[in-house]
């Protein structure tokens, strides 16, 4: 009698298994007929909501809820949505979305969705029906806001610090911002409280700038950084500096200017200086040069000699938003532990064509690439060669690694979300 | 015969390199018929507003189909003389980069350049003249 029960509650199990745990598994997922977006053969991808806005960043919890940060506020006036899926083919059939500010950041950590606007960091509490909007904690108040690269994006590590990018207000520290002829200020008054990425407490109330550290300095605007558990480092790739052939005619062509200043990855180390506004990278050259509002001429280096320089560098312009040290299980072993870049793609390479508007990888070990950069995920603009950024449909924005180990991708334009999975075919 | 011939040359080049050297909105590459506007557009505007006028989108503002160019004429020249350095709305866009004084570029080019974007992509309106430039830049 015993065994029968048991047989029987075996059997409901079972029956529970094949009805409700196997819809989630990677073999029920319904990869688009048609792709919107050109992945490595092996991949296919699956568009999870076609258009939510002005997407930011992403992340997913342990369940594949996919939480987005938005720009701008949805149709429903708000500014995080939350992604379901609930009959597992991978689209999202539960739309809802809450979070009275906008903004760039937004981080899951213990039973907290972080998100951050231009100017704060909050934090919700994930109950066990989901968010509860109403009980909103403030962690961070009164950064400093300028409407230039003014994403105050967020990573936190798995010891609760909470590393947060404050983007420089200025192309290159000039006396008069992006002007022909006007001087760099030096020292750069700007890097006080600006330029660098901070570092607070995650599980602390009510900090202000002046309680984190400033972690690192140096770094013009890193909407780009993530955490990789197993080198236990944060990981950064700023924006490089604008401009070098209009306000620099005398030194740098439209050709230079469209490669320089290089894109640059660094592994973040506490309380060291990257270079910026003083120095650059020359990917060409291999040298960090001086920067010509400090007398740099694109071939003296000067000061920039010990500054560090990149672990990778890549063509100038591309503006990577996201960086995901990927340790899923899902994509082959080359994947493992490497870095996926979003790069937004360029403005400043005019009157060439521009570049970037896809997502690369880089294969990593030990906190050093151990290959070059290749395109991973590309097409998000429509067209083969993108001369103006507004002719871009999408452009890859953030990067998230779900329970699976799919990859999220969203994006800024339409704010549509893909997910990239393995099949293998 | 040849003698005259050569005064006439003479008279001929003089002629055209007066008339390049004086004109104001035609200067001489009226040979090549490339608007002087333009060539002032490639040089300073074009990395930010685009080849196409369009700008980039949540950074720098198009300059096409937007009462800021088509519309009030010395608030148009005063941007360019002063600069821009809070975030614009156009048609219902934000846009957040600043946009640099050009007050070193000469009445003339201010004009040409205005006139150009007025009238070109797509856009329909009135020239600016070399003296409304001048009236704005000497009231500032």
């Amino acid at each position: 009698m015993t065994k029968t029960i048991y047989s029987i509650g075996f059997r409901i199990f079972s029956l529970y298994l094949m009805l409700y745990a196997l819809p989630n598994a990677a073999q029920s997922l319904k990869p688009d007929a048609k792709k919107t977006i050109i992945v490595q053969k092996g991949f296919d991808v699956i568009t999870i909501v076609p258009s939510l806005g002005r997407a930011r960043h992403i992340t997913v919890d342990s369940n594949g809820t996919i939480y987005v940060r938005m720009n701008e506020y949805n149709i429903d006036g708000k500014g995080i949505v939350v992604l379901k899926d609930t009959d597992g083919d991978g689209r999202a059939d539960i739309i809802n979305s809450f979070g009275d500010f906008t903004g760039t950041g937004i981080a899951l950590y213990k039973n907290y969705l972080y998100a951050s606007s231009d100017s704060v960091v909050y934090r919700f509490p994930l109950t066990a029906t989901g968010i509860d909007a109403s009980k909103l904690d403030t962690i961070v108040n009164g950064l400093p806001y300028n409407p230039q690269h003014g994403s105050k994006n967020i990573v936190i590590a798995p010891d609760g610090k909470l590393y947060v990018n404050i983007g420089a207000p200025s192309n290159a520290c000039q006396e008069v911002d992006r002007t022909k002829g006007s001087k760099g200020m030096d020292p750069c008054p700007l890097l006080e409280t600006y330029g660098g990425i901070w570092q607070f407490d995650a599980n602390k109330l009510n900090q202000k700038q002046s309680d984190g550290i400033r972690y690192a300095s140096g770094l013009r605007n890193c909407v780009a950084m993530d955490w990789d558990i197993l080198t236990k480092h944060l990981y950064a790739l700023p924006h490089g500096r604008d401009q070098l052939n209009t306000l620099y005619p005398e030194f740098y062509s439209n050709e230079q200017n469209a490669e320089l200043p290089s894109e640059e990855l660094f592994q973040i180390t506490k309380g060291t200086s990257y270079g910026w506004p003083y120095c650059y990278f020359d990917h060409l050259q291999n040298k960090k040069l001086l920067s010509p509002e400090y007398g740099g001429d694109s071939k003296i280096t000067g000061r920039c000699d010990t500054m560090p320089k990149p672990i990778i560098a890549f063509p100038g312009h591309w503006a990577p938003n996201d960086l995901l040290f990927y340790h899923g299980n899902m994509f082959p072993e080359k994947y493992k532990h490497g870095v996926f870049i979003a790069f937004h793609g360029s403005w400043n390479r005019a009157p060439l064509k521009q570049g970037g508007y896809f997502v690369a990888f880089v294969p990593m070990k030990d906190g050093k690439p151990t290959g070059t950069w290749e395109v991973f995920a590309e097409g998000f603009a429509g067209g083969k060669e993108i001369t103006s950024p507004n002719d871009a449909k999408h452009r890859p924005m953030g990067l998230a690694e779900g329970p699976d180990g799919s990859l999220y991708i969203s994006d800024s334009v339409a704010g549509t979300i893909y997910r990239i999975i393995y099949v293998n075919k | 015969m040849y003698k005259s011939l050569i005064v006439i040359t003479t008279c001929l080049i003089l002629i055209i390199s007066y008339q390049s050297l004086n004109a104001e909105t035609v200067s001489s590459n009226i040979i090549t018929g490339v608007h002087p506007g333009k060539v002032v557009y490639e040089t300073y505007c074009l990395t930010c507003h685009q080849a196409d006028g369009y700008g980039v989108p949540g950074l720098n503002p198009p300059i096409v189909k937007t009462e800021w160019v088509l519309g009030d004429k010395n608030r148009l020249i005063n941007i360019v003389l002063k600069g821009l350095n809070t975030p614009i709305n156009v048609n219902g866009q934000t846009y957040r980069n600043p946009m640099p004084s050009h007050a070193f570029l000469t009445d003339v080019e201010i004009a040409n350049v205005l006139t150009y974007v007025r009238s070109n992509f797509g856009n329909k309106a009135s020239a600016i003249t070399t003296a409304e430039v001048q009236t704005v830049r000497a009231a500032k």
